[in-house]
């Protein structure tokens, strides 16, 4: 079954919950529309991608906490090979490298929604939109970014 | 105590390689190829295979040294060692550790080597065909970022757009190794030029890397025999000596999903000065730079964190002439490397480091003393590595 609502075709690797349990909280959030991400109990620093351990005071006691769903682009790139079987004859495509200057300017990796051929300016204000694919054998939900306004 | 270093220690006794094949080109079987270019080695150095007793390999190589020891006879294994991750960013890492385990006496005639039959076993360039993919790769793959290529486009936008450095530094990259694969027949592309034309109007892998940006995919293997300085003296070949090697990154470079504070590297800035360091030497000093090309964009931040020119200079600097090995200021890649002579993860650039330092490059830079190595910019972890004739000791 395809659906027009998703960015890239279906077909590709979904993602899953890392079996060890460790990204549980941000795939839980991604349901309900909510980007949550590390913020360390005992020293406050963000972290992401995230780990078990606090990178800055080795504090085991990670936090969760929900941020605002807005970035802005600090570096993209537009896939023209395709290399994977769903990708072929799918034309380009813009991945982006999205930080959150509100979350210690973490970062995340994204598609940037809209024309695929649209000039990109690193440093654009943009906000996620959460893709949900409801229809998938396990569900999941992915988190896009469009130019904000 | 003595001073903590490979310098001078160790020597390069020999080199060796099989045919260089496309991808899917090999009829030999990967471990195969691996046997005939560490036999190839041992022949080059003058050396019974039966002596090696050690191997280093990196990229979690599927040749094990105990098989290999176990087809060759190998009287009796001391060392066998993998560099972790990083994959052709393991190149001079293995060096490295092979020199140490040489240097401190854990094994005496270790090889180096690399064997990949990517026509038998997955390519690098393709994406995972699994359902679903969890841990870090849950964050790239499912948005499309699956291939190296992709992995490391999104570093180098960013390095452009942070240091003003144009992709005419790239274009200068490819030329130069073209021009060195057509005098090197062993170059999978020896005899098909590159033109700046044929460069700028071959299609976008992925913006921005073009398709000559870009390494091959091939099949084949390259050894090498590191032994110590006083063996090596008395061995067939003149020595190439290991004034240096190093591996690792910086600080938090594989923070997941992206998140490496010093983002617009090639993962070196924290290896170069360590690497001049231990050689006893600075970029001035280097006669010509092997500098691994998983993507050209790649090569340029390597050669600008080990201090050949600053981000200012650079395109100025980075033009086909100087990269030349004929007159060019910093000869670069002159085998042809991964973009043209073959994608042996990079272990070719190190056997054309020891050739140089032999005088018996295809394109030989004149009265060529030092050697260097920059090993997978972009992973981590990297490594580099320095070579010298024995007038540099």
């Amino acid at each position: 079954m395809s659906n027009t609502d998703y960015y890239l075709p279906e077909g590709l690797p979904a993602p899953m919950p890392a079996r060890d349990g460790l990204d549980l909280p941000y795939r839980k959030g991604l349901e309900e529309d909510k980007l949550i991400v590390q913020r360390c109990n005992n020293c406050k620093t963000w972290q992401w991608g995230p780990e078990w351990i606090c990178h800055k005071c080795h504090s085991f006691d990670l936090g969760w906490e929900e941020v605002a769903p807005t970035g802005r682009i600090y570096s993209w790139e537009r896939a023209w090979h395709p290399v994977h079987p769903a990708l072929k004859d799918h034309g380009p495509y813009i991945v982006a490298l999205i930080e959150l200057p509100h979350a210690g300017n973490i970062r995340m990796v994204g598609n940037l929604l809209g024309d695929p051929r649209q000039e990109i300016e690193i440093g654009a204000d943009v906000e996620a939109v959460f893709e949900h694919h409801k229809d998938a054998k396990m569900p999941f939900t992915l988190v896009q970014w469009r130019v904000a306004g | 105590m003595t001073e903590r270093t490979l310098r001078g220690k160790v020597a390069v006794a020999g080199v060796g390689e099989t045919t260089y094949y496309k991808r899917g080109g090999a009829e030999d079987a990967e471990f195969v190829l691996a046997l005939k270019a560490i036999l190839a080695a041992c022949e080059d150095a003058g050396i019974d295979p039966r002596e090696v007793d050690g191997f280093a390999s990196y990229s979690n190589d599927r040749n094990d040294p105990s098989r290999i020891s176990a087809a060759l006879g190998i009287k009796e294994l001391k060392f066998a060692n993998m560099q972790w991750g990083g994959g052709g960013g393991g190149g001079s890492g293995a060096v490295a550790n092979a020199a140490a385990a040489v240097a401190t006496g854990v094994a005496d005639c270790v090889v180096v080597f690399r064997a990949l039959a990517q026509g038998q076993f997955a390519r690098f360039g393709q994406g995972p065909k699994a359902p679903g993919v969890a841990g870090e790769p849950a964050y790239t793959i499912p948005y499309g970022m699956m291939s190296p290529a992709q992995m490391f486009a999104m570093r180098c936008t960013r390095h452009l757009h942070e240091t003003g450095v144009t992709r005419d530094t790239y274009k200068a990259v490819s030329l130069a190794t073209y021009a060195h694969a057509q005098n090197n027949p062993r170059a999978v592309m020896y005899g098909r030029p590159l033109t700046p034309e044929k460069y700028d109007e071959a299609r976008w892998i992925v913006e921005p890397y073009q398709l000559y940006d870009c390494c091959m995919e091939n099949d084949g293997a390259a050894a090498l025999l590191i032994v110590s300085a006083d063996r090596a003296k008395d061995l067939k070949q003149k020595p190439a000596y290991i004034l240096g090697a190093t591996a690792g990154s910086e600080y938090r470079n594989g923070a997941p999903c992206h998140n490496a504070p010093l983002y617009a590297t090639s993962s070196f800035t924290s290896l170069a000065p360590r690497l001049y360091e231990m050689a006893g030497i600075g970029p001035k000093d280097v006669d010509v730079l092997q500098s691994y090309e998983n993507f050209t964009g790649g090569v340029v931040m390597s050669i600008i964190e080990h201090g050949f020119c600053s981000h200012e200079e650079a395109n100025e600097f980075l033009t086909y002439e100087n990269l030349l090995a004929k007159g060019g200021k910093l000869p670069l890649n002159t085998s042809g490397g991964n973009l043209a002579e073959c994608y042996m993860h990079g272990l070719e650039l190190i056997t054309e480091a020891v050739r140089q330092i032999r005088g018996e490059s295809p394109n030989q830079v004149d009265n060529a003393k030092v050697a260097m190595v920059t090993s997978g910019p972009m992973v981590t972890p990297v490594s580099n590595s320095i070579f010298g004739s024995e007038e540099v000791l």
